[in-house]
């Protein structure tokens, strides 16, 4: 046991932990950030990703141990970061992610939005091929992927105020364009239901 | 969920230091460098040292660095995202940047270092596993067993080398730079390899401080190079099969000399036979250069032997061999690798 001088998502933290726990380990069971998911544990999946010194890296194969002044970001200083740095609401990436309904579990997402986020801010207009490439460590047993990379290339287009790329599943009927009702954007259409009112 | 076992942790900022503990601590101690192979192992129970020993605060065996002389050298700890990126060590070792390029996923090549690649313990279907996995099949020759699970009635370990860039450094003759009790000392990489799969390395208990890639000769030919690496997905998995590619070709596109080195197959990383004989005299995208390429391709289908070590079928890798040489080969004289399926 000793004692660990850590910085989390802003905050300078001590912690009691032994040499031999994982960064993982110290962020879900010392620390309760249990947003950093544990997946395969062994270095697989992406579930545990988090980011050290801007980096996408696993938790689960770090040992805590060796991060001390280190910067970490784990899924939970996301959005703080954003409002810290002037902007309002959740993250873009976070926004996008839940507009495009990137998500279906949501066990893959806290990773997925950090390599994400890393990628954007190294690169704020990366192609497709980028995209995959820099979430290619982060696996998704649910989605396909495809509304994952619409999502980044969404933050993309938004950022650059140009318009985003229709999905391939609705070509001629952009949902982007209408937004979702979540984070100021405008309210979906009313949907009709058996009754013929208004949803 | 998977727990380290215990171990004490030392974080020297030197390699005086490190060196002086892996002496005192003998084979107690064991070195993490990226942790990306050994933290994995450990958390199987395969390696439960008492002292952990971290690489990770020692700067000098960071970066690449290019000497007068024209020697490239690598600090261990280089990553191989830097690697893969460092621009003396494309122009000189082409196939060595594909590879560092090519292994595992993107947070991987962050942590995971070259140092660690070169030294990554050998790998098998029924080694890679946990505890509990590994006891209730039987435990196997190289961890707590008596026999073999690949070769029946067996009597040696045959766990597959599996370090996409041991090949590859092996084309361009690179130089491994050990530091012991005794002070350093250099090894060529050819040297490195012993042919059992429990410990597949002649060196055990030094530190790799550093990776050499000597001059080229000053005799006017062309580094050309490649790797081709099959795998399951093309996003994250260790080789099935890997292959580099080096051609040293003159000024009229002729090949005066060639190098194919394999990875996968065996314990230890393997040179191709007589690949150097039949490519050499033969001018690129001639008739002769295909045919060349072709004879290659099914002299190594001949030599490579896939073992069930590791995953994926023995025939489908086999299948693939002259394959996967035969694309190696052809991106290496069109400048196009590496070769992968995704
Ligand atoms: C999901 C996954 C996929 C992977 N895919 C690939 C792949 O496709 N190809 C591939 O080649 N590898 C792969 N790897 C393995 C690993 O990520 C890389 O080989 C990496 O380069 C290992 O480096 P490291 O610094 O993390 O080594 P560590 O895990 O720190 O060390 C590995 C071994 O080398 C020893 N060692 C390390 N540095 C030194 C040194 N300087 N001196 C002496 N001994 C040393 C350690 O004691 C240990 O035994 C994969 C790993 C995972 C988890
Ligand atoms: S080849 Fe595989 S099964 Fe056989 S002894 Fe080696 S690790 Fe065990
Ligand atoms: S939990 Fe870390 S990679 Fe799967
Ligand atoms: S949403 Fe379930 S794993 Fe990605």
């Amino acid at each position: 046991m000793r004692l660990q001088r850590l910085q989390i998502n802003g905050d300078r933290i001590e912690v009691a932990a032994p040499s031999h726990w994982t960064l993982l380990e110290v962020l879900r069971y010392r620390l309760g950030l249990t947003g950093s998911k544990q997946g395969c544990d062994k270095g697989d999946c992406g579930a545990c990703t988090v980011l050290i010194d801007g980096k996408p890296v696993l938790a689960c194969l770090t040992l805590s141990a060796l991060c001390e002044e280190r910067e970490i970001t784990t899924i939970e200083g996301l959005l703080p970061a954003h409002l810290r740095s002037g902007g309002t609401g959740p993250d873009p990436v976070q926004d996008a992610f839940d507009r495009c309904g990137a998500l279906q579990c949501g066990f893959c997402q806290p990773g997925m939005m950090l390599s994400a986020r890393a990628l954007l801010n190294e690169n704020p207009a990366p192609s497709r091929a980028e995209i995959k490439d820099a979430l290619a460590g982060n696996l998704c047993r649910c989605t396909g992927y495809t509304q994952i990379v619409q999502a980044v290339e969404l933050v993309v287009a938004e950022a650059a105020g140009s318009e985003p790329e229709p999905p391939a599943w609705a070509p001629n009927a952009n949902p982007w364009k209408n937004g979702c009702a979540k984070n100021g954007h405008e309210e979906p259409p009313a949907r009709a239901t058996d009754n013929g009112e208004g949803a | 969920m998977l727990r380290l076992p215990k171990f004490e942790l030392e974080n020297p900022t030197t390699v005086a230091e490190a060196v002086a503990l892996l002496a005192r601590h003998g084979d107690d101690a064991q070195v993490i460098a990226g942790g990306t192979d050994l933290v994995p192992n450990m958390k199987h129970e395969l390696f439960t040292p008492d002292v952990v020993v971290s690489l990770a605060g020692i700067a000098e065996l960071r970066g690449v660095c290019v000497r007068d002389d024209g020697t490239v050298c690598i600090g261990a700890m280089t990553t191989l995202d830097d690697v893969a990126a460092s621009e003396p060590v494309r122009a000189r070792a082409l196939a060595v940047t594909q590879a560092a390029a090519l292994i595992a996923g993107p947070q991987l090549r962050r942590m995971g270092t070259l140092g660690g690649n070169v030294m990554l313990d050998t790998r098998c279907q029924w080694y890679n596993q946990t505890h509990f996995w590994r006891q209730a099949l039987g435990f196997c020759l190289k961890k707590d067993g008596t026999l073999c699970h690949v070769v029946e009635g067996g009597g040696k370990c045959v766990a597959a080398a599996s370090n996409d860039t041991a090949p590859a450094l092996m084309t361009v003759g690179a130089v491994l730079v050990f530091h012991g009790p005794d002070g350093p000392r250099e090894v060529p990489i050819d040297d490195l390899w012993h042919p059992d799969g429990i410990y597949n390395k002649k060196v055990r208990g030094e530190l790799l401080t550093e990776v050499r890639i000597p001059p080229r000769a000053d005799d006017g030919t062309r580094l050309l190079g490649a790797y081709g690496k099959l795998r399951e997905r093309g996003s994250i998995d260790f080789p099935l099969f890997g292959v580099a590619v080096r051609l040293d070709v003159d000024a009229n596109d002729t090949i005066q000399d060639a190098d194919l080195c394999s990875v996968a197959l065996q314990a230890r990383p393997v040179r191709l036979k007589k690949m150097a004989e039949l490519l050499r005299g033969v001018t690129l995208g001639s008739d002769a250069f295909q045919d060349a390429v072709a004879t290659c391709a099914a002299q190594a289908a001949k030599q490579c032997r896939p073992l069930a070590n590791v995953p994926g079928d023995a025939d489908y890798r086999h299948a693939m061999v002259p394959v996967y040489v035969r694309r190696t080969l052809l991106a290496a004289a069109a400048g196009s690798g590496p070769v992968h399926h995704i």
